[in-house]
């Protein structure tokens, strides 16, 4: 850690922040922590995917790994932080109290600005999930600290400065983001950028239980339901094995259907680039990339689809990326594994009734012929 | 009642190009548009408005020429217009715009009216971060909430609002009293078509200025780079992949679909049996 040799004056100049004069009262924030995010009974799986994260920047830091778990008293708390070990915290941080029974921004808030005032992590990982997000905002400017959203890539530099990375300018390019001088650095990353860590069974370790600061009197906000997704209309994009996805390259929404089609021959979710959301030609939570899903398939098979940065970074962790495109310098041949120069719309029903064909066959023996 | 609503003037970023060579933003001729998220927002406060009476403010933080954005509001039907635009904001991340703005609405409120509603969008499609918002409701002790599907209930004399939240997995329905920040969902309403009138309105009207000072901004450290705790140290292009893609063609006499499927397989040797399973299951 570099030590400044004068006090930490107010930047003179436009650019002097960017040198880092980290403050005498932020010295003693120390380890990493990440937010166990529960929405009725359940922990999102992102929570996990960011305890792997974290792990790794504890260990590179030589610091703590803390987990933070806010809801109602019971066992879904338990539950949570007694997962949270086998994910890899030393140490778990708990406001368990009826008024966090459903996620409120005001009591979410409170909770955890007064675990951070009192504990003092010097960095703070959410899930960019809608829970995350309301509730990363809120906390960043009541500690009037820096928050990047959605990066894909954390690491910590030789002076121990969080370094978040995240594609910028709408997508077209990546930029790196620091928070030198104001602690905890925080950042939120959507759920499957990372991947999910190794889980081993560990007893509960040390749990930090600390009072909520605020009393329901003290909530404004009500919750006067909760009204499920029907499970039909809900597209398990981030999670399925197969994806298929189509782009402006199919040229009108009619042709869509192609890709339903191929999808429904595999068994596949199906998704869109950004563009055909924006066109309202298919439903945004289908839309894959930075601003909607990220995925990781074992394969994914995009249609018509150029591959701009911020479709690439939402893909990138699939195993196994095929693209189809008329334009053999679309930026997609970049980081897809197999192309092939066809027009999509062509292409699509030859390979909808290939897949079917093989897959329909009753013996893998048949198969190999 | 009065209702500020905060948009923003982004590029249209379908059209973005990235000079090939030094990797920068090539923003010369690049349209800008209403961020359109906060069409949604601008929506459904006009919806309130034309039921429950009262004013629509739009304001915007942005150069001299986001009063392009903000007379296409006046024409979408907006009453009211402010620019905050100053070069002290230049480089702000979103803490300092949310001070910005939050500082602005303060002053709107002594000015105009003291808002019972601000509405924002869900996110703008530039930075794509989704804090301001938050960030505005925070500074001005605000209740914020975020992905809003539906204003399913409004009672001015009550000044209670009820909410449908996009949360995971379901729709929270909530009940919160004025004053509030409303982030709206995409898609929850359609923009209507600017009338003649509110076309013939909107240029002649004149937008309010405001620059830090105007806004009642005392301490200039709070904006711009100075008040922005974020650093970007760097930008640029991600790499390509070390092997480019592998171009499959069809073979002589055969056929592309099966080419690409024995491809797909040779790679992915336990994906054939798995999904052979899932097709029988149908």
């Amino acid at each position: 850690m570099s030590e400044p040799k004068t006090p930490p004056a107010p930047a003179a100049g436009g650019r002097a922040s960017t040198k880092k004069e980290l403050p005498e009262h932020f010295k003693a924030y120390k380890h990493v922590w990440v937010y166990i995010e529960q929405e009725r009974g359940q922990v999102h799986p992102v929570s996990w995917e960011l305890m792997g994260e974290g792990r790794k920047l504890a260990d590179k830091l030589g610091v703590e790994l803390g987990a933070v778990v806010l809801g109602a008293e019971g066992e879904t708390v338990r539950g949570a932080v007694a997962e949270a070990f086998c994910y890899g915290a030393d140490i778990a941080y708990v406001v368990a109290d009826p008024v966090l029974t459903d996620y409120r921004n005001e009591a979410y808030t409170s909770a955890m600005t007064d675990l951070v005032n009192t504990y003092k992590p010097e960095i703070l990982l959410l899930g960019a999930t809608t829970l995350g997000r309301d509730l990363a905002g809120a906390v960043a400017t009541t500690l009037l600290t820096g928050l990047t959203a959605d990066s894909t890539e954390l690491d910590v530099d030789a002076d121990g400065s969080l370094a978040a990375t995240r594609p910028t300018f709408g997508g077209s390019l990546l930029c790196t983001i620091y928070t030198l001088n104001y602690r905890p650095q925080m950042a939120t990353v959507r759920p499957r950028v990372m991947s999910m860590p190794i889980r081993v069974e560990k007893p509960v370790g040390r749990v930090v239980e600390h009072k909520l600061g605020v009393v329901e009197d003290d909530i404004i906000t009500k919750i006067l339901s909760f009204l499920p997704d029907r499970d039909s209309n809900k597209a398990n994009l981030a999670y399925a094995d197969v994806v298929v996805a189509g782009g402006m390259g199919l040229g009108s929404p009619e042709n869509f259907q192609l890709v339903k089609n191929l999808a429904a021959s595999m068994g596949a979710e199906f998704g869109c680039s950004r563009p055909l959301v924006q066109k309202g030609w298919v439903a945004s939570d289908r839309q894959i990339g930075q601003t909607g899903k990220t995925i990781r398939p074992r394969l994914y098979i995009a249609a018509g689809i150029s591959g701009a940065i911020q479709h690439r970074v939402g893909v990138e962790g699939a195993d196994l990326i095929v693209a189809i495109n008329t334009d053999k310098n679309a930026p997609i041949f970049d980081f897809a594994h197999v192309g092939i120069v066809t027009d999509a719309v062509r292409f699509l029903p030859m390979l909808t009734e290939a897949f079917s064909k093989r897959l329909s066959a009753h013996s893998r023996d048949k198969l190999a012929s | 009642m009065h209702i500020v609503v905060c948009i923003k003037q982004v590029p249209d970023s379908a059209q973005i190009r990235v000079h090939p060579v030094t990797n920068t933003i090539m923003r010369q001729g690049v349209p800008t548009i209403i961020n359109p998220y906060d069409l949604f927002a601008l929506e459904e406060a006009m919806r309130l408005r034309d039921k429950f009476g009262g004013e629509v403010t739009v304001l915007t933080m942005g150069p001299p020429s986001a009063e392009d954005s903000l007379r296409k509001a006046l024409t979408y039907g907006a009453d009211r217009a402010v620019l905050l635009t100053d070069r002290f904001f230049a480089g702000s991340d979103t803490l300092a715009t949310s001070f910005a703005l939050a500082t602005a609405i303060t002053k709107i409120g002594e000015t105009y009216g003291v808002p019972d509603l601000v509405f924002t969008g869900k996110q703008t499609i530039d930075g794509d971060t989704a804090q301001v918002g938050p960030g505005i409701a925070k500074r001005l002790g605000l209740i914020q909430v975020t992905y809003v599907a539906k204003v399913a209930d409004f009672d001015p004399a009550a000044r209670t609002i009820t909410l449908e939240r996009r949360a995971e997995g379901g729709t929270q329905v909530l009940k919160s009293k004025l004053p509030c920040l409303v982030a709206m969902l995409e898609a929850t309403n359609e923009i209507r078509r600017g009338s003649m009138e509110n076309a013939l309105r909107a240029a002649r009207a004149e937008v309010v200025k405001w620059s830090a000072k105007d806004a009642g901004v005392q301490d200039m450290s709070k904006c711009g780079l100075k008040g922005s705790p974020t650093i970007v140290k760097r930008v640029f292009a991600p790499s390509a992949r070390a092997e480019k893609a592998k171009f499959i063609e069809a073979p002589e006499g055969g056929n592309l679909a099966d080419a690409l499927i024995a491809e797909v397989f040779a790679r992915q040797p336990n994906l054939e049996a798995d999904l052979t399973a899932l097709a029988r299951g149908f």
